[in-house]
């Protein structure tokens, strides 16, 4: 466990970055993980096929909303077609805990890429497999 | 500062843990503390030995042979549902009928009575601290039939409001289904009130006793309920066992569940007679091992004696209330004394999410659970979406307490 709160999780999960909301986002979606009810909302603002700003909102485990703020920060200035293509290992890495064996908590680190695929592909809640 | 509290002087725990072999294992480099019971208990040598022992030399199919085995397999299962009728008080074995577990055992009421006796505009009454499995079978059946749903609501203490059934009570009311002790907020309802209540309007009273059948002693005639709902795999037993309990005259009214061998006495093309109850009810090849073993729990637990499990629990429990009520930022939720109240017990921590509790706690070696518990309505009603749960059982110490507390005192330092 003291595997899954290393110093730098904890410090995104304490000081997130990009918490919050945008006034008039392009798209804003929100997924929940009904498992244990965490939330993740990403407000993303696109001009010119790049994601100009993007913030997070919701409430959840450390994980999840580390998470949140570590891919936010990474997606942040990427172009739309870029942010599609973010996958699942990448988050991961980033991440950089070892959760193969803990398919509760990976469920809690994905929410924020499940919340942000959907966003940015326009259609309902997306399986685990697919991102 | 408190002395630390070794042991109650009730049973001789540390002598009756060496029965648990799962309970001497390291988890991360600690002693497991096992605090989950409430989802599922652990088995002693004794169950363990039981099926192996089955498997070894008795096994052969039930009410179908003629030859030893299956005789010999036909009448430890028979004496295992005798056992389940003692221990629950029943008139007779015939009144106990095994499911696959609790949840089975509520589900073939709300089908096969519920289908035969519930009609539009009909209401069930049940509680909002119910146990989805207490919840959702009703629901169906009130869907199939135009039925209604009522719930009674609970306290800021965690105790029911028993004025509502005031109005909730009403001759359209043909069924009230509610747990005996919460598997959340760990209450103990007054079922012999709220059954005379029930009784007195016409309805009938449906036990939940998935977390009481474990911990205290049950009587049906005592609760004055007409069905009793339990599963072995929280009291000892294996997995893939529960039992129901009934009352005669209305099991014997009751139309079956599921069809097929063993429950039928004649088989036509068109139509068939079915067997006499309990065997009505146990359609197909039956969990024998499972239930043979969960004889063999029982005997266990009466070993024991439910009286002096019930009080060791509820001095554990009582110490419980106590250390973690001390520790800052910590909300109970549910009964602060241990008056009808069993051992388990839900908290929030001021800011802290239940996931990073249980992983954290998990690093420790401590196993609680976090979630909703299958209660959502429950949670729904406290404002929270999950909490995070430690129970417990006959096996549990005071130094998991403390364990407990210590781990929760690390959460703090490393998540606020
Ligand atoms: C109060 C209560 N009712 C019903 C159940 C359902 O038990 P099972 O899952 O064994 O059917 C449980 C256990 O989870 C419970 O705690």
């Amino acid at each position: 466990m003291d595997d899954f709160y290393r110093e730098y999780i904890l410090e995104h999960y304490k000081y997130p970055r990009n918490r919050g909301t945008l006034e008039h986002p392009t798209i804003s979606h929100e997924e929940t993980n009904f498992l244990c009810g965490d939330t993740v909302r990403l407000d993303i603002l696109v001009e010119n096929e790049v994601i100009q700003d993007i913030r997070f909102s919701g409430q959840g485990c450390a994980i999840s909303m580390a998470s949140a703020s570590m891919l936010t920060e990474e997606i942040k200035g990427r172009s739309v077609e870029e942010a599609k293509a973010f996958s699942k290992e990448e988050l991961l890495d980033l991440i950089g805990i070892p959760l193969d064996k803990n398919p509760m908590r990976l469920k809690c680190a994905l929410l924020s890429l499940k919340t942000l695929k959907a966003g940015l592909y326009g259609v309902g809640a997306m399986q685990d497999e697919e991102l | 500062m408190k002395n630390a509290v070794q042991t109650f002087p009730i049973f001789d725990v540390l002598t009756l843990r060496r029965d648990f072999p799962i309970l001497h294992q390291q988890v991360h480099g600690n002693l497991l503390a096992f605090l989950d019971t409430a989802a599922s208990s652990q088995r002693p040598m004794q169950v363990i030995e039981c099926l192996r022992d089955y498997y070894s030399r008795c096994h052969a199919n039930v009410h179908r042979g003629v030859y030893k085995l299956s005789e010999e397999a036909t009448l430890a299962y028979e004496r295992s549902r005798g056992k389940v009728a003692h221990l629950i008080g029943a008139a007779s074995p015939r009144e106990v009928i095994f499911t696959r577990n609790a949840t089975e055992a509520i589900n073939l009421v709300a089908y096969a009575w519920g289908s035969a006796n519930v009609r539009e505009g009909d209401r069930i009454l049940l509680t909002m601290m119910e146990h989805h499995s207490n919840i959702v079978p009703w629901q169906m059946l009130a869907q199939r039939v135009g039925a209604h749903l009522d719930y009674v609501r609970f306290d800021g203490e965690g105790r029911l409001v028993l004025e509502d059934l005031d109005h909730l009570l009403t001759e359209r009311t043909k069924m009230v289904a509610v747990v005996h002790q919460s598997n959340a907020l760990g209450t103990v309802n007054p079922v012999p009130e709220i059954a005379r209540r029930a009784h007195e309007v016409g309805a009938l009273m449906l036990v939940d006793g998935a977390q009481s059948v474990p911990h205290m002693p049950v009587n049906v005639q005592e609760l004055g309920c007409d069905f009793l709902a339990a599963s072995g795999h929280k009291m000892c037993g294996p997995t893939g066992i529960g039992f129901l309990w009934g009352q005669r005259h209305i099991l014997d009214a009751m139309p079956p569940f599921l069809g097929g061998g063993s429950m039928i006495k004649v088989v036509e093309t068109d139509t068939s007679t079915y067997a006499d109850v309990p065997v009505r009810f146990e359609a197909g090849t039956p969990a024998i091992a499972e239930a043979i073993a969960l004889g063999t729990a029982i005997d266990y637990l009466n070993g024991v004696g439910l009286e002096k499990i019930h009080h060791y629990e509820h001095e554990l429990t009582a110490y419980a209330l106590d250390r973690l009520g001390q520790v800052g930022g910590v909300t109970i939720h549910g009964p602060h004394t241990v008056e009808a109240r069993g051992g388990t017990l839900i908290f929030t921590m001021e800011g802290i999410h239940p996931h990073d509790i249980a992983s954290i706690l998990d690093g420790e070696g401590i196993a609680v659970r976090a979630g909703h518990h299958c209660t959502q309505l429950l949670h729904r009603v406290l404002g929270v979406p999950a909490t995070t749960r430690a129970s417990f059982y006959l096996y549990n110490i005071p130094e998991e307490v403390d364990r407990l507390v210590a781990g929760l005192e690390k959460v703090k330092k490393l998540l606020e």
